[in-house]
């Protein structure tokens, strides 16, 4: 549908005003559609068009649900695409309306410069729709019963990509081709160094040669278990080793490949978020806003920044990045302030450096949600926004504070953070106890798996390796080890001699 | 047209009723259904199904901004945790709506609806005479603008509007005829040794959330709560949620005060009443059995709309009661029995009970 010619003319101002402030955006396409239609779009990912799963029905539901009781609604949904899609919703006031607008176009430059996501595809939208065609084609042949068991196993692995890939140099593996013919061993390599003879046992010493050789035969055995080191992207692995049929494959190559594409807003939420709100107050406060707007405008912003439930996204990082915009305006960062313990002198440092803005625009360019809080999250700021540690008590359920102090708080946050809030799991060996089982092994930094979660999961994996399954972790402070196989699932202490 | 989102949620449906992909049903979480919480605080149960995923298992992260001691508010942990309760703060009318359209309840047809009417004045109407009291003066002005505009007596440099007789309109009430159902709902309840804690709480929570149905159903209704061990007496709702009796159990006891109850006051037949019952199932003899039986079938039953007996269980309830009902009433309409295991059977107990609409 058309935007109403108003908003039309108010499009046009807003992306002139995005421009002169600097934002780099796709072309911004703006769809003006019902609450139905919204919750519709939102269920699927905020595509029009995605393979048919029940997942999106129960989105959709509740979705549904909320907007019907009035607990909560969408305001804004915007699609990483080039063009990029927005949907603005008809029922909401103008000036709401002219904000989305505004807040649009800070995450559509997030999402162009941001370099997490310089690998994702663009064109997700044709390829959301090709992957949907295929997926029914696949229905129509195997039955939807299948596919959709199918399905629900690789979705069930939709976290256990590798984030670490998403901003490397090279993309992630998209079209992963199964792997090369088997190479000749290669010949051991020659460690000895040039040395006249009778230098020659210190230049290469035996017990020093001895390790080197150790230490190779180490490497090649490595490699043998597992091409490559190990692998957080079991998906990937799975895609290259596991014995899949081909419609088996194509539905895993499609999960994987749309959890690539949404995994870079997983691991910017924050930023992004922060970014778009700090561009939408810009953008209307200096140029858009009319006298008449100003209390829906604040009405609504209010709505977005509220504290509800859970740490909230917008308000963290809109504070954040307002932060270190003044920071950097006064010269608040480097060795010298933070050497610095005179209170009153750090309260009232003003170097006038005034570099506010180039910091948040590097700032957006090259940090996702973990670098960003790790750099930037300070004690002050910490302090300032009141932020604490929760804890779920075991016996009430209910949720406690534990502390306020600034260490502990940081690392909890990051903790949430990293590996995109997923346990990081890695695939070792391929060939475990030489039976051709899958070794798995869960870096624990402190926090247990959810058992039956775990239990569950393994399963799915199982099912897809058709061989035993097995994942090392700890749970309550014991190493354990969980086994796969056969339909079954058990978890035992491992008792090392 | 159907369009895929109602395909994928029809699905979506099928797996939560368990119609098909019974091996998800597991991962269904309803959620509890509770009202009235210290803050008016409700949760409404919105079924979830979430695929396993490698997750942490324990609770813990930041939060912000709450002040010294106060408990962070229960919520959603990010995108991805599906949230599985809203606790949110609605009236208790939208509440019942919601449970209507949860529970799939019908609405009541009250009875007695065409004998019972009330007469309702509005003033909503218009006429030409009246007591100077109702004139209505905007009316009245418009007549006359009307009439001095249309003879050509207005004059825009001087505009002013006199009336004349004829001019003049007057407020008339009219009389609306209103079928109107009144309810009373008689809550009884067990508080003899066997009952614990738990089991009253379940009663207190499922007792809530019947008010709150029959109540947007009806517009006036009235509650009577009774509570009987080996006798039987009327309590306020505070007492019927907070005693704790002891001893035996006489269910007929219970009965003859209800019947009591419904024919001094609400036996004029313009009511409609619902009678429930609670207990863990233990009665202190065959022979009381029956005269529960007796009573049920000869007075209290042809008196009201439904006679609802809910049956918790208890560590130590045999559970012998309901069978007793529903072997000695088979096929009597107005008789429903349930039986509630935990918490997680409200729901179900629920529907039980008022999804006849009657």
């Amino acid at each position: 549908m058309n935007l109403p010619s108003s908003l039309a003319a108010m499009e046009e101002r807003i992306r002139d005003s995005a421009k002169r402030h600097g934002l780099n955006c796709f072309d911004t396409i703006f769809e003006m559609v019902t609450e139905e239609q919204l919750d519709e779009v939102a269920a699927y990912g905020g595509f029009p068009t995605r393979y048919p799963h029940w997942r999106h029905g129960m989105e959709y539901e509740r979705l549904r649900k909320h907007s019907r009781w009035g607990l909560s609604r969408i305001y804004e949904l915007v699609i990483n695409n080039d063009p990029c899609y927005a949907y603005l919703l008809s029922s909401n006031s103008v000036t709401t309306n002219k904000l989305v607008m505004a807040h649009v176009f800070g995450h559509c430059d997030f999402f162009k410069n941001n370099a997490w996501f310089r690998h994702t595809d663009r064109k997700m939208m044709d390829r959301m729709a090709n992957h949907a065609v295929k997926v029914r084609r696949i229905i129509d042949r195997q039955g939807v019963e299948a596919v959709e068991a199918f399905l629900d196993k690789a979705l069930s692995l939709e976290n256990l990509i590798d984030f670490r890939q998403l901003g490397e140099a090279t993309p992630p593996l998209r079209s992963i081709t199964p792997p090369a013919e088997d190479q000749e061993a290669e010949a051991e390599p020659n460690y000895r160094l040039r040395s006249r003879d009778y230098m020659d046992e210190f230049i290469n010493p035996p017990e020093w040669m001895e390790e080197k050789k150790r230490r190779h035969a180490a490497e090649v055995e490595a490699e043998k278990r597992l091409p490559g080191g190990p692998r957080r992207d079991i998906m990937a692995l799975l895609l290259e080793r596991a014995p899949l049929q081909r419609w088996e494959w194509d539905l895993l190559h499609i999960v994987h490949d749309e959890a690539l594409y949404f995994a870079p807003q997983r691991i910017t939420k924050i930023m992004n978020e922060g970014w778009a709100s700090y561009w939408h107050r810009r953008l209307m406060v200096d140029d858009i806003l009319t006298d008449d707007e100003v209390v829906d405008y604040a009405d609504t912003v209010a709505g977005t920044l509220v504290e509800g439930r859970s740490l909230n996204p917008y308000k963290l990082g809109l504070e954040l990045l307002l932060d270190i915009e003044e920071r950097w305006n006064k010269g608040q960062h480097g060795l010298e302030w933070e050497n610095c313990d005179d209170y009153a002198r750090k309260t009232t440092w003003d170097t006038h450096e005034g570099r506010g803005l180039d910091e948040i625009f590097r700032v957006r360019r090259i940090h996702n949600d973990v670098t960003f809080l790790d750099t930037y999250l300070t004690e002050d700021f910490c302090e300032r926004q009141k932020m604490f540690v929760w804890r779920r008590d075991q016996r009430t359920g209910k949720r406690e504070k534990v502390t306020n102090e600034f260490r502990p708080v940081k690392e909890t946050l990051l903790q949430s953070l990293v590996n995109g809030g997923a346990p990081v799991i890695e695939a070792v060996d391929l060939n475990h106890g030489n039976r051709g089982e899958l070794l798995l092994e869960h870096r624990h930094h402190g926090q247990d798996l959810r058992p039956d979660f775990a239990d569950a999961t393994l399963l799915n994996i199982a099912a897809l390796w058709r061989r035993p399954v097995v994942l090392l972790s700890m749970q309550e402070e014991k190493p354990v080890r969980w086994i796969a196989a056969d339909g079954a699932v058990r978890m035992e202490e491992v008792i090392r001699a | 047209m159907i369009g895929p989102i109602e395909k994928d949620q029809r699905r979506f449906r099928q797996i939560v009723h368990g119609t098909i992909r019974r091996d998800l049903k597991r991962y269904v979480s309803s959620g509890d259904l509770i009202g009235g919480g210290e803050r008016g605080a409700v949760s409404i149960p919105v079924p979830q199904i979430d695929l396993p995923h490698f997750t942490f298992g324990s609770g813990e992260g930041v939060g912000r901004g709450a002040g010294e001691g106060d408990e962070p508010s229960e919520g959603e942990a990010g995108e991805n945790e599906g949230q599985h309760i809203l606790e949110v703060e609605v009236g208790l009318d939208e509440l019942a709506k919601i449970l209507g359209e949860e529970l799939e309840l019908p609405d009541i047809r009250p009875r007695g609806e065409a004998s019972i009417t009330a007469e309702h004045q509005r003033w909503s109407g218009i006429r030409r005479v009246g007591p100077e009291s109702l004139r209505h003066f905007k009316r009245t002005y418009r007549e006359a603008l009307k009439r001095q505009i249309s003879s050509g007596l207005y004059d825009p440099a001087n505009p002013v509007i006199i009336p004349v007789r004829d001019d003049r309109r007057y407020r008339s009430s009219q009389v609306r005829r209103r079928p109107e159902s009144r309810a009373v709902i008689i809550h009884m309840m067990d508080v003899s040794g066997s009952m614990g804690t738990e089991q009253k709480e379940i009663v207190r929570i499922e007792a809530f959330w019947i008010d709150t149905w029959l109540r947007h159903q009806y517009k006036s209704i009235e509650t009577v709560y009774i509570v009987h061990d080996a006798v039987a007496r009327e309590v306020s709702q505070h007492d019927f949620y907070h005693l704790r009796e002891s001893g035996g159990t006489k269910i007929s006891s219970a009965y003859q005060l209800c019947l009591e109850v419904i024919k001094s006051r609400f036996g004029s037949g313009e009511w409609n009443i619902y009678p429930f019952h609670f207990s863990d199932g233990d009665n202190w003899s065959s022979k009381d059995t029956s005269t529960c039986v007796d009573i049920l079938r000869s007075e209290v039953l042809p008196r009201s709309n439904l006679f609802c007996y809910g049956q918790v269980r208890s560590a130590y309830g045999s559970g012998q009661f309901k069978r007793d009902l529903d072997q000695s009433l088979p096929g009597e309409e107005r008789l429903v029995t349930s039986a509630i295991a935990d918490r997680e059977g409200i729901l179900g107990s629920i529907r039980d009970f008022l999804g006849k609409g009657r």
